[in-house]
């Protein structure tokens, strides 16, 4: 892949950027790929409440919307730690 | 139901036009340049950027049509919130720099950076019109839609009025003015949604909401006679003779027996006592005689557990088993996964900001905004589901209703600010419209050549052009079922664009005519499946759903990996790009 080998601007820095960016996009699309498989094979399941509060429905729904946050604040974090490693 | 005119929703409306409006005419010395009237310069202030991305993505179908369709069928609209949300993962870890660093002006400038080729830029400039008409056509009939109840106007004023501001506040400083009314607005969206699930929590579950605990729910039947008056269990329609407020609780969990309100409660609790609550929804049946047409709103008690699991509304084939439903709905969460990143209203927001970083900065915080607004609307519409106070006819109220069931003004500065979130999606959409006309197609495509000062000019006069066709389109379709267009502009930017910049970034072997066979591609068979749909046979053409041609309505799943197949073929079939 391009992005991997040199990246958009042909910097390294910009290359480490764009896999984790992809490295992380694929963590969330393997979450949101659970959840869309509960939601079509097995939606009985989502009714359930296996940490005894709220339903595996919300839990999860809910729990995505705040991974996406979660796994936006951890891009930030490491973009800064490779640009300060490359003086990107 | 018969909404009273809140004259203070109008007095709030009024002072924000005005407010931004004049703004604008301040800002307007920056817009004179292209790349000020394009591109802010490339100077705003990435937080300024981020909330603007958010006001300029939450549209009023996002506020009013799932707080509605929450409170009206519990977690399916919730399940929109959560699709809508997903699709900035794609644009932050995959677009939101290279864009940056491929474009000046337009989205179509990304994906020709590397061509120069007229044939992109005229197959993304026909995309990014027709994705944000599609966008801009159910933006304007709501303005209209929503300005009878909320601030009593007829509808073409509400159209007219939309039009008129976005069209004065992107003239005078384009892209600085629409940044800083998206800015506004998603502040407010945000803060206000944040202030009424406070008072949802502090008033908890509260047994028949409005009305005596032990009051039993009675059905009651709406009729629109012929000559269009309505009557209300066979008597005309007054404000005192109008449809009960239904959306009630009938029975607390056990933990609160004998008493008829839970008392406040926090966010996790509130969701545990209303799965284990009892709630009345009420069921909508049509028929038609020689007296008109009746529709009978029938109250059925739900356990709240019910009601917190998908299935239970428009997503109800999800538990029929049928195959076509699933794929369906598959098909329409790949969509919403995928669209966001390729719609050209957004793309073009990465451009005025300083940089990679910025461009990055700015959409965590955007998806900060978005995700905080998408998780309050979940309690929005289980408040308004729970509060006595919705209106059976009008899903799009639950919102402003709900504020009312606190305080008059509560419902006035939410009915202003609905009313708002139009404005700053409109300027938004009017912006990548005026850009694909005016840059795209005069200047790059026509090789119209103009002078700076000219190119400003050519997008002043096309955003105007743009302005006109969306009052005209906001009172054309006035009297048709347009929200799904807003599906179909996610599935025809997912189809067309994702495709094309994906590859053009992570794949060396695209070429040019790989990039305009994707576009056209993906356009034409996303447009083509979805006029051949059951949903566009019912809702569109008046006929049976049997009668559509394809197995499920929504075209994602086929049409978005279609792009990417068609791309590989036809870079492989044609000239590689010569290395750089």
């Amino acid at each position: 892949m391009q992005a991997a080998d040199d990246g958009p601007d042909g910097s390294r820095a910009t290359a480490a950027r764009a896999r984790i960016g992809l490295v992380l996009c694929l963590v969330y699309v393997l979450l949101y790929a659970g959840f869309m498989g509960l939601v079509l094979l097995r939606p009985q399941w989502l009714a359930t409440r296996p940490f005894g509060g709220v339903n595996l429905a919300i839990a999860y729904g809910l729990g995505l919307i705040v991974a996406a946050l979660v796994l936006a604040l951890m891009y930030m974090a490491a973009c800064r730690f490779v640009d300060r490693r490359t003086g990107g | 139901m018969l909404h009273e005119t809140s004259l203070t929703a109008i007095l709030i409306f009024a002072a924000f036009v005005l407010g931004v409006v004049g703004l604008s005419f301040q800002l307007g010395r920056k817009g004179q340049t292209a790349r000020g009237y394009y591109a802010a310069h490339g100077e705003i202030h990435w937080f300024v950027n981020g909330i603007a991305f958010a006001g300029d993505y939450l549209s009023a179908a996002s506020f009013l049509g799932i707080c509605g369709m929450i409170a009206f069928t519990g977690y399916d609209g919730f399940l929109y919130s959560i699709g809508f949300l997903a699709g900035w993962i794609v644009a932050l870890f995959v677009i939101a720099e290279p864009i940056k660093a491929l474009g000046r002006f337009t989205f179509a400038d990304a994906l020709d950076s590397r061509f120069n080729s007229r044939a992109i830029k005229l197959a993304v400039a026909i995309s990014t019109l027709v994705v944000s008409i599609f966008y801009l056509i159910p933006q304007m009939v709501g303005a209209g839609s929503l300005i009878t109840p909320l601030l009593g106007l007829p509808h073409s004023a509400g159209v007219l009025l939309v039009g008129v501001a976005v069209t004065l506040i992107v003239v005078t400083a384009g892209m600085v003015s629409t940044t800083w009314v998206q800015f506004i607005k998603g502040s407010l969206l945000v803060f206000f949604c944040g202030v009424l699930t406070v008072l949802i929590l502090q008033r908890g579950l509260v047994v028949n909401a409005g009305g005596p605990a032990d009051a039993e729910p009675v059905p009651q039947v709406r009729t629109v006679r012929p000559d269009g008056s309505v009557l209300v269990d066979g008597r005309p329609q007054t404000r005192d003779h109008d449809l009960r407020p239904v959306g009630t609780v009938r029975t607390l969990p056990a933990a609160y027996a004998g008493k008829t309100e839970t008392g406040p409660l926090g966010p996790l609790a509130y969701l545990r006592a209303l799965e284990d609550s009892t709630l009345v929804t009420w069921a909508a049946k049509k028929h038609t005689d020689d007296a008109g047409v009746h529709t009978t709103y029938t109250p059925v008690e739900r356990r709240g557990a019910e009601l917190l699991v998908p299935g239970g509304g428009m997503f109800k084939g999800l538990t029929t088993g049928r195959l076509a439903d699933r794929l369906d709905f598959a098909s329409l969460m790949l969509a919403l996964f995928c669209g966001t990143a390729s719609l050209p209203h957004i793309l073009i927001r990465y451009y005025t900001v300083k940089d990679g970083a910025a461009a990055r900065k700015s959409t965590v915080v955007g998806i900060a905004a978005i995700g905080a607004f998408y998780v309050l609307t979940l309690f929005l519409g289980l408040g308004a589901m729970t509060s006595g106070a919705l209106d059976p006819t009008d899903t799009n109220m639950a919102a402003p209703l709900l504020a009312k069931s606190f305080s008059n003004t509560l419902f006035a500065v939410i009915s202003a600010i609905a009313f708002t979130t139009v404005l700053g999606t409109v300027s938004g959409l009017i912006m990548a419209g005026s850009g694909a006309v005016a840059h795209d197609l005069l200047e790059n495509v026509c090789g119209i050549a103009m002078t700076d000062h000219e190119k400003v000019r050519a997008g002043k006069i096309a955003a105007v052009g743009l302005g006109v066709v969306a009052m005209a389109l906001g009172i054309l379709f006035r009297n048709f079922n347009v929200s799904f267009l807003v599906g179909w502009a996610f599935n025809i930017a997912a189809s067309a664009n994702l495709p094309a910049l994906v590859m053009l970034l992570f794949w060396p072997r695209t070429t040019k005519q790989g990039i305009v066979a994707a576009v056209v591609a993906g356009m034409t068979a996303s447009l083509a499946w979805i006029l051949l749909s059951a949903d566009t046979f019912e809702k569109v053409y008046g006929l049976s759903r049997e009668a559509s041609l394809v197995p499920f309505s929504q075209p994602g799943l086929v049409t978005i990996p279609l792009g990417f197949v068609v791309l590989v073929v036809v870079s492989l079939l044609t000239p590689a790009p010569a290395r750089r």
